[in-house]
C-alpha cells in the first residue's frame, strides 16, 4: 500500500504497541464517545440555524417605499429548470390608480409550485431587479397539492417601517431608474396622503390569489424556446 | 392464510423464453411464516434456488435487484437487475439550456453531485473551446469542492457498508463526519447536496467570508474523527473476517469489465485520472495514489481511507491557494459567463444591488446579455467532446453533443457505478449469499447514477 508521512494524524506516536492492540482498537473509540457531547440534532424542538446563503422559501420583495420590485419580466420562470414559477405580467396604471411597481409592468399573478420546485436558485440569479430572493426558511411540508402553490401574497415581503403598501404613486420627482440606483429611500408624505385618499376605494384589481391552473400546455415547458 | 403458494407461473420472474423449463414450481413468500416456505421448497427436493434479493432490501445498496441461484448458501449465478431508479435525467437535459442542465445532472449519483456536474461541464466547455480560460480561481474551487465531496462520497460507502455487514457503529460516525463537511457545503452552494454549484465557464459563486476559517478549523475534527473509523475498521478482526478474500477480482477482470476507480486500484494498477489525464490543474497539487494488491473487499476499503487522507491534503492545498489568489470565478466571455452576482442581506439572497444598479440602471449592454442568457442561454458551436474525471467511484465521463443550438442535442454520462456493478456476478459467484453484501459494498454502487 502506497504510504507516506501525510496519511496518518501521527503516524510515529505508539509504534509496535499500538499494533499489538490494533484490533481491539474499535473498543477504545466505543468507549471514549461515552464521555462525547451526543451530535443528535434535537429537531424540531431545537432548530440549527442554516448557513446565511441556504436555498430556503422564496420571498418577493419591496423598494423602499413599499412597491413592489417584481416588474413581471418572466425571467425567473425562464431561468427555472423544474417550470415551478408561474408570472402574469400587467401594466402599471397611474391614471386607475393602478401603481404596484416602478416602470412600465408589474407581476399581477405570481406563483411558485414548491412540489416542483428543486431550491436550485437559478430564479433568484436570473431576476433583474432583486425582486425575488430566497430566504433560510425552511419548513415547507404540507399534507395537500393546493397549499404548496404559494401565491403572490404568501410570497411578498413584509410592508417594513418606512414602506407603504402598493399600489400608490412613484416618489415624486423619481422614475424608474431612480428606484435602482437606490435614491429612493422611504415613502414619501405625497405617497402617504395618496394612500390615505384611496384607502379602501381604490378600483384596484386584486392579484389573484387562488392558484391558476398551472402549466398550461407548452407555456414554461421548454417549447418555443430557441 | 398461508403466505406462500407453489404456482407454475411465475409474476414477478424473467419473462425470458427458455430461461428456465415450464413446470419449474415458484414459490412466492409474501409475508406469512417462513417456515412453511422453507418446508414447501424442500418438499419439492430442488437443489436449484433463484432468490430476487432487492429491489427493496435493506442490504442492497439501493434499489439494486440482485437476482441469485443458489446451491445451499453457495452463489452459482449472480445477475444484477437496474432500472428501479431511472429518472430520465439525460434525456431531460436536451429539453433545457447548457447551464440549467447542471441542475439536472448533479442529481444523477446525489452522493457525488459535485463530479456530476464537474464532469458535464468540463465537457461543456471542452466544446466551447474556453477550456484554458477558466479562471484559476474556479478551478481551485472546483478542486477543493470536489476532494471534500470525495471524503463524503467515501464516507457514505464506508457507512452503508459497515451497516450493511451490521457494523452500525461505523455508520453513525460515518455520516457524523460527513455532516460537518456538508455544512461547508451548506456554507458555499446554500445546498448541502444537488448543489448546481459548478457551472459551464467557472462556478456560481465565490467563496463566503468566513468559508477558508470553517474548513481550516473543520480539518482537525474530520481528520480524527476518520482516525476512529480507521481504529474501528483497520485490525477489526470480525471485519477483516468478513472482507479478506471477498469480492475477489483481479487486474485482468476489471480491465475485461471496464471496472475503475478504488475496485481497479485495489488491485495493484494506479489509474488516477487526476494523474493520467489531470483536468482542473491536479496536476499543481501534491498527493498520492493509494493502491492495494489484495484485489479484495478489504483492499478497497483500506484504498478509501488513504483517499480520505490524499483528499484533506489537498483541500488543505487549495485552501492555502484560495487565501493567496483572489480573482473572478466565472469566464470573462460576456456572451457565456452566467450573469447573477448574488448577495446576501436582510432580505434572503439575490443579486446584489450594486448589480442590479449595473444592469438596470446603468448598462442596456449589460441587460441585453442578461436577458439572452436566462432566456435563451448561450450557444455552443457544432460538435462534440467527452471530458471525464476520477470520481469517488471511477471514472465519471461525461460526453456532449451540440448542434449548435442552446440545448445539447444529447449528453450522455459514463457513471462510474453502472460500469462497476457488472462486475458482481465476477466478483460474487461461487462465493456464500453473505459475501454477495460485501462485494456489492465494496463496490459502491449508488443507483441514481447506476440508472440516471
Ligand atoms: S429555486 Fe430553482 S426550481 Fe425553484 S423556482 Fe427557483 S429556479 Fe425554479
Ligand atoms: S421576480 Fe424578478 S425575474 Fe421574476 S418576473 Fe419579477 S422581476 Fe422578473
Amino acid at each position: 500500500m502506497a504510504d507516506n508521512g501525510n496519511r496518518r494524524p501521527d503516524p510515529d506516536k505508539g509504534g509496535s504497541f499500538k499494533d499489538l492492540f490494533a484490533p481491539v482498537a474499535g473498543f477504545g473509540v466505543t468507549f471514549a464517545t461515552m464521555f462525547r457531547k451526543v451530535q443528535t440534532e434535537e429537531y424540531p424542538e431545537q432548530k440549527r440555524p442554516t448557513q446565511l446563503r441556504f436555498h430556503g422559501r422564496h420571498q418577493l420583495n419591496r423598494h423602499p417605499d413599499g412597491l413592489e420590485k417584481c416588474v413581471g419580466c418572466e425571467l425567473c420562470a425562464w431561468a427555472c429548470p423544474a417550470d415551478a414559477i408561474l408570472v402574469e405580467g400587467a401594466n402599471n396604471d397611474d391614471a386607475a390608480g393602478e401603481r404596484f411597481s416602478p416602470g412600465e409592468r408589474y407581476g399581477r399573478v405570481y406563483q411558485i409550485n414548491y412540489l416542483r420546485c428543486i431550491f436550485c436558485g437559478l430564479c433568484i440569479e436570473a431576476c433583474p431587479t432583486r425582486a425575488l430572493t430566497m430566504t433560510n426558511e425552511y419548513e415547507l411540508a404540507d399534507d395537500n397539492r393546493a397549499d404548496l402553490i404559494f401565491t403572490k401574497d404568501q410570497l411578498l415581503a413584509p410592508v417594513l417601517s418606512g414602506m407603504l403598501p402598493a399600489p400608490h404613486p412613484m416618489v415624486e420627482g423619481m422614475d424608474e431608474r431612480d428606484y435602482y440606483l437606490g435614491k429612493v429611500t422611504g415613502a414619501t408624505p405625497a405617497q402617504q396622503e395618496w394612500v390615505e385618499r384611496h384607502d379602501g376605494d381604490t378600483t384596484v384589481d386584486e392579484p389573484d390569489t387562488l392558484p391558476v391552473e398551472h402549466q398550461e400546455a407548452g407555456q414554461h415547458a421548454g417549447e418555443g424556446r430557441p | 392464510m398461508s403466505g406462500s403458494t407453489t404456482t407454475q407461473n411465475d409474476a414477478f420472474g424473467a419473462s425470458t423464453p427458455g430461461d428456465a423449463p415450464e413446470d419449474t414450481p415458484v414459490i412466492n413468500a409474501v409475508g406469512g411464516d417462513w417456515d412453511s416456505v422453507t418446508d414447501e421448497a424442500t418438499a419439492l427436493h430442488e437443489e436449484r434456488i433463484v432468490v430476487n434479493m432487492g429491489p427493496q432490501h435493506p442490504s442492497t445498496h439501493g434499489v439494486l435487484r440482485l437476482i441469485l441461484e443458489l446451491d445451499g448458501e453457495t452463489v452459482t449465478e449472480a445477475r444484477a437487475g437496474i432500472g428501479y431508479l431511472h429518472t430520465g435525467i439525460e434525456k431531460n437535459m436536451e429539453f433545457r439550456t447548457w447551464t440549467q442542465g447542471v441542475t439536472f445532472c448533479t442529481r444523477m449519483d446525489y452522493v457525488m453531485p459535485l463530479f456530476n456536474e464537474a464532469a458535464y461541464c468540463l465537457a461543456v466547455e471542452k466544446v466551447l473551446g474556453i477550456t484554458d480560460q477558466i479562471p484559476e480561481r474556479a478551478n481551485v474551487i472546483r478542486v477543493m469542492m470536489m476532494e471534500l465531496n470525495r471524503i463524503t462520497s467515501h464516507l457514505v460507502a464506508l457507512a452503508t457498508g459497515g451497516m450493511e455487514m451490521g457494523a452500525t457503529t461505523v455508520m453513525t460516525i460515518g455520516f457524523r463526519e460527513r455532516e460537518r463537511i456538508l455544512r461547508i457545503f451548506e456554507m458555499v452552494t446554500g445546498l448541502r447536496m444537488n448543489n448546481s454549484y459548478i457551472r459551464p465557464g467557472g462556478v456560481a459563486q465565490d467563496i463566503p467570508a468566513g468559508c477558508i476559517d470553517a474548513i481550516r478549523e473543520m480539518m482537525p475534527l474530520l481528520r480524527k474523527g476518520i482516525g476512529e473509523l480507521e481504529a474501528l475498521l483497520n485490525e477489526n478482526p470480525i471485519l477483516k473476517g468478513r472482507t479478506v478474500d471477498v469480492g475477489y477480482l483481479d487486474l485482468t477482470g476489471c480491465i475485461a469489465l471496464g471496472v475503475t476507480g478504488p475496485v481497479l486500484r485495489s488491485t495493484g494498477y494506479p489509474h488516477d485520472l487526476r494523474k493520467s489525464e489531470p483536468y482542473c490543474g491536479y496536476e499543481t497539487y501534491d498527493f498520492d495514489v493509494p493502491t492495494a494488491d489484495t484485489c479484495d473487499a478489504y483492499g478497497r476499503l483500506r484504498i478509501r481511507l488513504d483517499e480520505m487522507y490524499q483528499s484533506m491534503r489537498i483541500v488543505e492545498q487549495a485552501v492555502q491557494r484560495l487565501d493567496d489568489t483572489p480573482g473572478p470565478v466565472m469566464v470573462a466571455d460576456k456572451k457565456i459567463a452566467w450573469p447573477a452576482q448574488l448577495a446576501v442581506g436582510s432580505d434572503g439572497q439575490g443579486n446584489s444591488l450594486d448589480h442590479i444598479r449595473e444592469i438596470m440602471g446603468e448598462s442596456m449592454e449589460s441587460l441585453i446579455h442578461h436577458f439572452k442568457l436566462v432566456t435563451e442561454g448561450f450557444r455552443v458551436p457544432p460538435g462534440q467532446a467527452y471530458a471525464a474525471v476520477e470520481s469517488p467511484k471511477g471514472e465519471l465521463g461525461c460526453h456532449v453533443v451540440s448542434t449548435g443550438g442552446t440545448r445539447p442535442y444529447r449528453a450522455h454520462f459514463r457513471d462510474p457505478s453502472f460500469n462497476n456493478l457488472q462486475a458482481v456476478a465476477a466478483m460474487s459467484e461461487g462465493g456464500a449469499v453473505a459475501d454477495v453484501i460485501v462485494a456489492v459494498a465494496s463496490i459502491d454502487p449508488v443507483m441514481g447514477g447506476v440508472d440516471r
